[in-house]
Order: C-alpha cells, then sequence, then structure tokens
C-alpha cells in the first residue's frame, strides 16, 4: 500500500503502487489516493437486436427501426440473438475471463419511459463472463485492470424532449444488444482511467463486436470514484459518475470529481453516495439522484428464456476464430520485430493497421522499414484506419512491399520512393509500372553521373570558383544541381562522390 | 337437397343444429359441401346476437370480418383451391390473445383501444387451420380470478344457471362452448383457468404441457405458470384444437422442439380399443377436506367407470400438496408484477387524461387502468420481489415448486395418468366469494399444482349436482403425456353421455344487451 512518503513534495494525486501522477492538480491532494472502478457499455454491433428481429443499426428514423418484441407490446416474448452471445464469448476469452458454462437472464425492474417493458432484460447473479483482465501501457508502463464480470443486456430507448415541455421517445435503440464491462476498482488516476477506455475500444474494435463510437453512444462508461487517506483499507464513499462520451470526457469529469470529493473531505465533509452527470459544457457534475431514493429493481430470472448454455465445443470453435489481440501483437512487434514502443502502439491501435502491417512484412518488407512506411505515409493519408482493412485500399500491402523493395535494391532513392508512393496511392498503379512507364530507375552508372557533374562545373565557374577558395558548403548546392541535371534520378551517394572527385580535382 | 350454386338463404335449410355440433362434424360437413361455411357463421353470429346479452361472454363480436372469411373459404373450395383441415368451423378466443388489427383488452380498462400490430402464434395456427374467428371473450382482467367477476367489462353468466358465476379466468371461453355460442374457443391456464371454468360449464379444456403452445402473442399474466390451451365440447375436439395449436414456434424461447402428438387418435384409442391395463393413480390428497360431496361421489364414480373401462386404479401420494397454494401465489404474483409493468400510458392503452409530471403519468394511468385484483397482485407480487426478501418468498417458492414437480415425477412412476376433481365445489353464486380475496384463491387448490409442475391436465364433466350443475373431473399426465391423457379422457366419455347434456338456452334477451 502505498503512502505520502512514496512521493514527498507531490502535488499530484497519487496513482499507488506505480506513483504515477494525475493531473488532477492543487495542493493538498497528495493525502489521498484515487479508487475508481469502470462500468463501460459495449453495443454490439449484430445485425439485429438482443430479443427481436429489427435492425440494430444506428440513424434510422425514429420508431423506424422497432418491432413489437423491442416495444414491449403485450404477448411478445424475447428470443436471444445467438451473435450477441458470440460477442460476449469473444470478449471474454480476449481478456481471460471464466465463460460460465450455464447462465441467466434476470429482469431489472425500474419505470421510464425509455424502457418499453418496465424493466430491462440484463444478467444478474449469473453473468456470462466472470474475472478476466485488460492490459494496457500508461505512458509505456504496463497498467492491468482487473475485470469482475462482463455481461449482456439490451439497450434502452432515447427520450427527446422537445420545446414547449413535449417529449418523445425514440426506441430504435431499444433492445440493441450490449456488454456491460464492470472492472474492479482498480484505476488510480483520470489519466489511466481514460486509457482503460481506449485499451478496451481498442480491443472491442479489434474482435469486430463494437465499434467504439463514444459520440454516438455505442460505448459508453460510467465511473466510480472514491478517495481514501493513503495507505488506509477502507474504500471511500463514492460517487458514480454518468454522462462521459468523450476519453476527455471521461479524463475531464473524472478529474472534477476527485478535486469535488477531496475539497468535501479537507473541510471535513462527508462524500454523499449519488450518481453525477458530467456536464461537458460547463465543465462540471450535477447530482442525479441519491441514494436514497435508489430504485428497488426487484431482480428475478427472466421466465421468458431458459438457461443459456456454453458448450465446450463451442468455446473450443471461437477459440480458434479469435483475432490476436492487441496486447499480443504489441508484445510481438516490440520483442520479435524490435520495434519502438512508439511504432508498435501507433500499428496495434486499429486491427487493420496492424493487419496492414503484417501484411506487408509477409510480402517481405523489413519489419522495420515496413513500419516507418506504414506510419509516416499510408496512415498520413488515410481519414479513418479501418478503411485499410477493405479491399479498395488505394495501395495494397503486397504493392507498398514491392515498393519498399526497389527502394532497398537501389532502384529508387528514398525522395524518389516517396514520390512513386504518392503516384500509387492517386493513381492505383503498381511502383514497377510507374517506374518502368516514367524511367524513374536511379541512375548509380559514375560515368553519367561524371557527365552530368561536368556539365554542371562548367555551367557555374562562380561558384566552383568559391568552392574551391574553401567555402565548402556549396556542395550541396552542386549535389542538387547535378540531381536537376539528371532529372532527380541520380544516387545520391553516387553524386556526392563523382562531385567530390570533380571538385576537388 | 341445395346444390352447390344455391344462395346462401336456400342452402341455410341443410344446416345442422350448431346447438351442441362437434368440430369433427361441422368441418366434415363443410369440406363435404354439405353446408356452407358463411351460413355456419351465420348461425353461431345469430346465436351470439340472440343470446349473449344474456351470458355476456363476447366482448367483442367482428361478424363482418368472420363473414368475408367464411366467404372466402366457400369461395375457395368451390374453386377447389385447398381447405385447411378445420375450414370454415367457427371459433372464438379470449381477449388475452393478440389479435392483429382487432382490440386486445383482457377485459381491462388499461387495455382499451389497443389494436394490436401482431397475431399470436396459437389464434394464427386455428387461422391457418381454416377456422373463422367470431370474436374476442370474456375473462378476468388479466386472467386473474376463478370466478369472471374481475372483468372490467361486466360478469358472465354460467349458462347452466344464471345465477351462478361460470369460473375464470376463461369464463367466457367455457360459457360461450358450453352454450353454443361458438364450437370451440382458446383460454389460458395459469392455475386452473381452462379447467376450474370447463368444469363449472360442464365442457371440456385442457392445459396441455408447458412449452407444448406458444405463449407468442398471449398476454403474460405469470409467464412461467401460462399455459394456453382448448375449450371444445367433446374431448375429440379438444384433442383436434391442441393438434392446430400446438408445436414449436421460434418466437417462444420456451416453446419445446419434440413434434406434436397424435391427440385424436389416442382418443380414438381410448375410445374405441379402451384402457385395459392403464395404469390411472388416485392421489390420497386431492380427495380431502373442504371437498362437496356431490363432487366428491360423482369423481369417485367415475374413477370406478374408468376401472370397469379395464384400467388399473392405484392410490398415489403427492404429499407437498399443500404448500401448492401458497407456492402459486408467490410465484404468479411476482411474476405478474413483472409482467404488467409494462402498461405505463406511455405506448398503448389507456392514459390517465390529467397527468402533470411523469410520475403522475405513470401512477394515475395504473390507478385508473387496473383493477382491484391486478392491484392486488402487483403489490404482493412487488412486496415479493423487494430486495432483501427474495430468497424468503421468490427462492423458495421456487424451492417448493421443485419438490411439487418431483412429487408428480415420483407418482408418474406408478401410474400412467392421474384423477382427481377438476374443483373441489361446483359453480357458486355471484358474490358468494367476492368478499374473502382467500376463499377464492382456495378454490384452485386441485389446479395449481399441475401448473407448477408444467404438466398436462384436462378437465371434462363427469356428471350433475342435484341443483343441475356440472361436475369436473381432472386427467393429469406426466410431461408430454398428452396422448395418455386424451387416451383415457376419450374412453372415459366414450362410456358416459355426460358431455351429451346440453344447457337450455336462456331467454332471448331481445338483441345484445
Amino acid at each position: 500500500m502505498s503512502t505520502d512518503s512514496i512521493a514527498p513534495g507531490r502535488a499530484g494525486v497519487g496513482t499507488g503502487a506505480g506513483a504515477r501522477e494525475s493531473t488532477a492538480g492543487g495542493t493538498g491532494l497528495g493525502k489521498y489516493e484515487v479508487v475508481i472502478g469502470l462500468e463501460v457499455h459495449a453495443q454490439l454491433a449484430t445485425r439485429s437486436k438482443i430479443f427481436s428481429g429489427s435492425s440494430a443499426a444506428f440513424g434510422a428514423e425514429p420508431n423506424a427501426a422497432t418491432d413489437p418484441v423491442c416495444l414491449g407490446l403485450p404477448g411478445t416474448l424475447p428470443v436471444l440473438n445467438r451473435a450477441a452471445v458470440l460477442a460476449a464469448v469473444k470478449l471474454g476469452l480476449a481478456v481471460g475471463s471464466h465463460i460460465r458454462q450455464t447462465c441467466r437472464f434476470t429482469r431489472k425492474h425500474y419505470f421510464y419511459p425509455d424502457l418499453p417493458k418496465g424493466f430491462q432484460i440484463s444478467q444478474f447473479d449469473e453473468p456470462i463472463c466472470e474475472g478476466g483482465t485488460v492490459r494496457f501501457r500508461l505512458h509505456g508502463e504496463a497498467r492491468s485492470v482487473r475485470l469482475v464480470r462482463i455481461h449482456l443486456e439490451e439497450d434502452a430507448g432515447k427520450n427527446l424532449h422537445a420545446a414547449a415541455g413535449a417529449s418523445f421517445v425514440d426506441y430504435n435503440r431499444a433492445g440493441v444488444p450490449l456488454c456491460e464491462i464492470v472492472s474492479e476498482p482498480d484505476v488510480r488516476s483520470a489519466e489511466e482511467a481514460s486509457e482503460y477506455v481506449r485499451a478496451l475500444r481498442t480491443l472491442v474494435r479489434y474482435l469486430g463486436i463494437c465499434d467504439g463510437n463514444m459520440e454516438e453512444g455505442s460505448m459508453r462508461c460510467d465511473a466510480n470514484v472514491s478517495l481514501r487517506l493513503r495507505g488506509a483499507e477502507r474504500l471511500g464513499t463514492k460517487a458514480e459518475l454518468k454522462n462521459m462520451n468523450s476519453f476527455k470526457n471521461v479524463r475531464d469529469a473524472i478529474e472534477h470529481e476527485v478535486r469535488r470529493q477531496a475539497a468535501l473531505l479537507d473541510r471535513g465533509e462527508r462524500v454523499i453516495q449519488e450518481t453525477r452527470l458530467w456536464d461537458a459544457a460547463r465543465g462540471l457534475s450535477v447530482a442525479m439522484r441519491s441514494k436514497e431514493h435508489a430504485h428497488d429493481y426487484r431482480y428475478f430470472p427472466e421466465p421468458d428464456l431458459p438457461p443459456l448454455v456454453v458448450s465446450d465445443a463451442y468455446l473450443a470453435d471461437v477459440r480458434a476464430s479469435m483475432p490476436e489481440i492487441p496486447e499480443a501483437r504489441y508484445a510481438r512487434y516490440t520483442a520479435l520485430a524490435a520495434l519502438s514502443p512508439q511504432d508498435a502502439s501507433v500499428l496495434c491501435a486499429e486491427r487493420e493497421i496492424a493487419d496492414y502491417f503484417d501484411a506487408t512484412v509477409r510480402a517481405g518488407a523489413a519489419p522495420k522499414k515496413a513500419a516507418n512506411w506504414v506510419i509516416n505515409e499510408v496512415l498520413a493519408r488515410v481519414d479513418d484506419a479501418r478503411l485499410l482493412g477493405e479491399a479498395g485500399v488505394k495501395v495494397a500491402p503486397t504493392a507498398l512491399a514491392e515498393l519498399i523493395a526497389l527502394v532497398d535494391a537501389g532502384t529508387l532513392s528514398g525522395k524518389l520512393g516517396k514520390d512513386v508512393f504518392l503516384r500509387m496511392w492517386a493513381e492505383g498503379r503498381t511502383a514497377r509500372d510507374i517506374v518502368a512507364a516514367e524511367g524513374l530507375a536511379q541512375v548509380s552508372d559514375t560515368d553519367a553521373i561524371r557527365a552530368a557533374g561536368e556539365r554542371v562545373l562548367a555551367a557555374h565557374p562562380d561558384e566552383l570558383r568559391r568552392y574551391r577558395a574553401g567555402e565548402r558548403k556549396l556542395m550541396g548546392f552542386f549535389v542538387g544541381a547535378v540531381m536537376k541535371e539528371m532529372g532527380g534520378k541520380a544516387n545520391p551517394k553516387g553524386a556526392n562522390e563523382v562531385l567530390k572527385l570533380l571538385l576537388e580535382g | 337437397m341445395a346444390s352447390a350454386a344455391s344462395s346462401s338463404t336456400t342452402s341455410a335449410s341443410t344446416l345442422p343444429e350448431v346447438r351442441g355440433a362437434s368440430i369433427a362434424t361441422l368441418a366434415e360437413g363443410v369440406r363435404a359441401g354439405r353446408w356452407k361455411a358463411r351460413d355456419l357463421t351465420e348461425a353461431y353470429l345469430d346465436r351470439v346476437a340472440r343470446l349473449d346479452g344474456a351470458l355476456g361472454t363476447y366482448l367483442l363480436v367482428d361478424g363482418e370480418r368472420a363473414r368475408r372469411r367464411a366467404s372466402a373459404i366457400d369461395a375457395a373450395r368451390v374453386e377447389g383451391r385447398p381447405l385447411g383441415p378445420l375450414a370454415g368451423v367457427p371459433i372464438a378466443l379470449k381477449d388475452i390473445f393478440i389479435t392483429r388489427d382487432i382490440e386486445t383488452t383482457c377485459a381491462s380498462k388499461i387495455l382499451r383501444g389497443f389494436h394490436p400490430p401482431y397475431e399470436s402464434t396459437p389464434s394464427q395456427r386455428l387461422a391457418d387451420a381454416g377456422t373463422v374467428m367470431l370474436g374476442k371473450l370474456n375473462m378476468d382482467e388479466f386472467a386473474m380470478g376463478s370466478s369472471n367477476e374481475n372483468s372490467s367489462r361486466g360478469t358472465v353468466k354460467n349458462p347452466w344457471s344464471l345465477a351462478h358465476v361460470p369460473g375464470g379466468s376463461s369464463g367466457g371461453s367455457a360459457a360461450a362452448v358450453a352454450a353454443s355460442l361458438c364450437a370451440g374457443a382458446l383460454g389460458t391456464d395459469t392455475g386452473g383457468s381452462i379447467r376450474q371454468p370447463a368444469a363449472l360449464c360442464g365442457v371440456v379444456g385442457i392445459k396441455p404441457t408447458y412449452g407444448r403452445v406458444s405463449r407468442h402473442g398471449v398476454v403474460a399474466f405469470a409467464s412461467s405458470l401460462d399455459h394456453p390451451g382448448p375449450f371444445g365440447r367433446t374431448v375429440d375436439d379438444v384433442a383436434t384444437l391442441l393438434e392446430v395449436i400446438a408445436g414449436p414456434d421460434p418466437m417462444d424461447a420456451t416453446s419445446i422442439p419434440t413434434p406434436v402428438g397424435r391427440y385424436r387418435e389416442a382418443v380414438r384409442a381410448g375410445s374405441q380399443a379402451g384402457i385395459a391395463g392403464v395404469r390411472v393413480g388416485v392421489p390420497a390428497e386431492y380427495f380431502g377436506a373442504g371437498m362437496d360431496a356431490e363432487v366428491e361421489s360423482a369423481v369417485r364414480a367415475a374413477i370406478a367407470e374408468v376401472e370397469r373401462a379395464g384400467a388399473n386404479v392405484v392410490p398415489v401420494s403427492l404429499p407437498n400438496t399443500k404448500y401448492a397454494i401458497a407456492t402459486y401465489y408467490l410465484i404468479c404474483t411476482a411474476e405478474a408484477s413483472s409482467n404488467l409493468a409494462r402498461y405505463d400510458g406511455v405506448r398503448f392503452g389507456y392514459r390517465t387524461p390529467d397527468a402533470h409530471s411523469l410520475e403522475e403519468l405513470y401512477t394515475r394511468t395504473r390507478g385508473e387502468g387496473f383493477g382491484w385484483e391486478p392491484k392486488r397482485r402487483i403489490m404482493l407480487g412487488t412486496y415479493v420481489l423487494r430486495a432483501g426478501y427474495y430468497e424468503a418468498y421468490y427462492g423458495k417458492a421456487l424451492k417448493a415448486r421443485r419438490l411439487l414437480a418431483d412429487d408428480f415425477a415420483a407418482a408418474f412412476a406408478r401410474c400412467d395418468v392421474m384423477l382427481t376433481p377438476t374443483s373441489p365445489i361446483p359453480a357458486f353464486r355471484f358474490g358468494e366469494k367476492t368478499a374473502d380475496p382467500l376463499q377464492m384463491y382456495l378454490a384452485d387448490v386441485m389446479t395449481v399444482a399441475a401448473n407448477l409442475a408444467g404438466i398436462p391436465a384436462l378437465s371434462q364433466c363427469c356428471g350433475f349436482t342435484r341443483a343441475g350443475l356440472p361436475i369436473g373431473l381432472q386427467v393429469m399426465g406426466p410431461p408430454l403425456g398428452e396422448e395418455a391423457v386424451f387416451r383415457v379422457a376419450g374412453a372415459y366419455e366414450a362410456r358416459t353421455d355426460w358431455h351429451r347434456r346440453l344447457p337450455e338456452d336462456p331467454r332471448a334477451s331481445g338483441g345484445v344487451a
């Protein structure tokens, strides 16, 4: 357990074992340890809803993507969508959860207009996944956050409030499948919380089970935040933060909450257990409901759904179809391919980037060179890295590998290589095509370079005199002139050597 | 004999007496062209118009749609297109079955004006078989009751005595079939709601195995106990309807994948070949104190008749029967409180006209929309499920339910079916039990255990009291043991003529009241 003495004099909020600092700032915070547990809801990217047949896609006209079941009409019954189960099992396997062989669904009751049945079908005492660990890096340091559980549930609709007090409800979202990912209170700073959520987002996108779009609400995060004196065993009273719909919001809201609670505790006041809504525009949170008015959810097993049985054979099939997860790739890239942590992080950020990189290496490119090309050239030219996974990508990994090979062989200079890449990107032609058609192959022929050099010297007698008088920095001018004379195709190293001989001569 | 081309007015003379007609007879006549579906429909609609004012079985008569449908069946027959096995048979549905574009209310104010956009699986299957749906039948509100006195739309009278209740909650279905206001009907049975009114009205009704008939489109009262099932005048009628509505349904995750049995064949086997060697269990716990003497003697006589038909009668025991009522009312109220949460005035049905806040919208809509019995059960169920008490109530009830199912499993190791009374008492008078809800709940003592165990159970008539009220015999079978139940019921019916007795038509009331 960390104590005050670990980071003497530091103003930031300490972060436990790693003694990292939060950016929360403010004097006096250092005596508190921040304890954060996160509940992340990931909307699963299934075609239809979790218990019925209407579309689960985002963006339809209000109430167009509904059916009697998701509207909770009398007489309707839920039927479980197996695609949602598959998504939860994949996520559970990816984080090393125990996948329950038998789990069941539970009704969670409360009244709200966006909740059609007056209860949400969720999982309570028998979630599909138990335990597990999410691993990620914070400032290059390995972090891990343990999970309590991952469970399946249905989303609610959305209340829309118009002017003049009128309210409407859009049930398109009602019944969209969700995975709720509940962490242990292992997170120790706002920044770590935001990185944890980012790691989850990367993971669900790798698995192809959620698009991770926080702004559209396909990934949502609630945080339970409490403070305790460093060294204290007992957890402090927590507040639950909601409505943080971006990574920045997660960080800002938690930092604000840490300061708010620290100020309360410093004044000798108590933190009230309550739910607080983050208002990003105003940069503060507002109390929503306190525990005294907490719902009694009256959980009981959903009688309309038989227990869900996950067989060993099914688990084995899913396991065999799992993609390599981000942390495994990161380890492979840094260890086997000897990439820098920064490069490996960039390449692992999206599955499509890593797949593109791997394909380039498989096509023969050296990993480090492939990494440079992918990061500096390819990624610079795509708005959404996930487009790299599509068949229509402008420069396919094999084409990039061919270009890298031409540069490696000296056929193209690095500068020419980049020009050729731009042409490939614009025109969709291969490097070989462009080189052959335009005669772009680099000239390493010493005689041709010498002839060009002699022409350049003859054309610039003044500069030649100044060089010979000792103005050596003119070397660059002559090299440039030779390159220009040869249409950029001269091997720069060869040009340097030949010019040196001519000039000294 | 009228030709096929004759008009409906002249062909009406070829109609059979629809009062007391069996489904098989009616369907066969339509198929053979002896009468028209349209005339059959007119005959039943005429009876409904003349007699139902006195009985109150229908909440909604959809004559126009029924006539259109019957005419379409006649046209199909003339054109040689295939007809369903029950083409032209006029049926009616308890108003708990969801019917597309036809108001479905569960006899509750809170569902007034609800015109569903979809059709229930059982009613769809009946329609696919060619039946003509005449209308929606009265019931206890949300199927909560044993006398049909809990309807928000008026009581149903027992056709055998207008001063007596028809039973409930499917009182409208039982009474309509008894009075020949439809040839067959569907009901639901959560704690006896098919069998008890069948017994009190002297008709046949079966609650099949849980999951045998889809609950898709059947408004939920208590999901794990709700069983849709048919009513008919005879065991064969009920077997016929069950064959049509039973079977797996992708829209109900609790429906059973096993293929449907041959129920009519089982009835025929029982009535023709007898039941030699069939082991008939008689559970001692179902013949205890509180039973009406006339009921007991009629049921004992029925057991003796079954024995004469060749069955071996064996005493069996269901020792946990005493926990059945308590267990049932814990589970059914818990599930009801949950299932009835959706009636909030937001999306369909009744909404209070004067709510000034969301809280008021909920409390006023529900306060004004629900009758007393749903309110009572919502409150009981909410209490049962509240935080910290789950194990003490619902959890314990689930354990008791397991014990009751184990009782049946052990007893059915020693017998093929069991015979008991359906109701310890015959039909009672209006108002006789409404003052004391607990007395009303105890009327379910013979029936609830079969719902808790999910086993098939049928009620058929086995006699009448001196006052002329029917008495019901209950035939229970093991899970998916419908064929054994039908075989024994068919054998008993073939040896008796209780089912041939018909109540007198009530005096015509001069149109629908």
